[in-house]
């Protein structure tokens, strides 16, 4: 799983059915001190998230599992907000 | 598994059902010299690791599911799994 801010939301009305009632946002990785890391990603929300926050996310086949009923077809998937970081320098 | 160091932690209160009652970190690869790496993880933590220690973590779905005990697959995929003492390289001890 990796950090990522919430840059925006995306809408697409044509889509796989398999992806209905599903919410995009764009999202840029980041590392820690909020750095960008590579390019902005597209991902399915599952917290309800909003733009500007700080959120995790994961990749790849664990993407399809975020509902217990169906799979989704993402490969990148919000799963958590974070409330706060601690960071190991600001002790 | 790789190599990394606890740089923090994390505070979540809004996250997916896989997540909860799990202590959450914030771990950056390092290498055997114990440089920081880039590429920033957010990670499970099983084995009690704190900030500044350097530990394992496994970045897979399905070992994942069999260390925290899920009974199906979840969208969860790092785990710090264990916590190293020390690294021995070519005799050498770092």
């Amino acid at each position: 799983m990796k950090l990522g801010k919430v840059l925006g939301k995306v809408w697409a009305t044509v889509k796989d059915d398999k992806l209905n009632n599903c919410t995009f946002y764009i999202m840029q990785p980041i590392d820690e001190e909020e750095n960008p890391l590579g390019m902005p990603l597209v991902a399915v929300d599952t917290v309800s998230s909003r733009e500007g926050d700080v959120v995790y996310w994961v990749g790849g086949a664990e993407a399809t599992f975020a509902f217990s009923n169906r799979q989704i077809p993402s490969d990148v998937t919000i799963v958590g907000l974070v409330d706060r970081l601690d960071l190991e320098k600001n002790k | 598994m790789i190599l990394c160091r606890v740089v923090g932690s994390i505070v979540s209160t809004i996250k997916h059902t896989s997540f909860q009652n799990k202590k959450i970190m914030l771990v950056r690869p390092i290498n055997p010299d114990g440089s920081l790496k880039s590429g920033t993880m957010v990670a499970v933590d099983t084995v009690r690791a704190g900030v500044g220690d350097t530990v394992l973590v496994a970045s897979e779905g399905r070992s994942a599911m069999e260390i925290l005990g899920f009974k199906k697959r979840e969208p969860l995929r790092s785990v710090i799994i264990g916590i190293v003492d020390r690294i021995d390289i070519n005799s050498k001890e770092s």
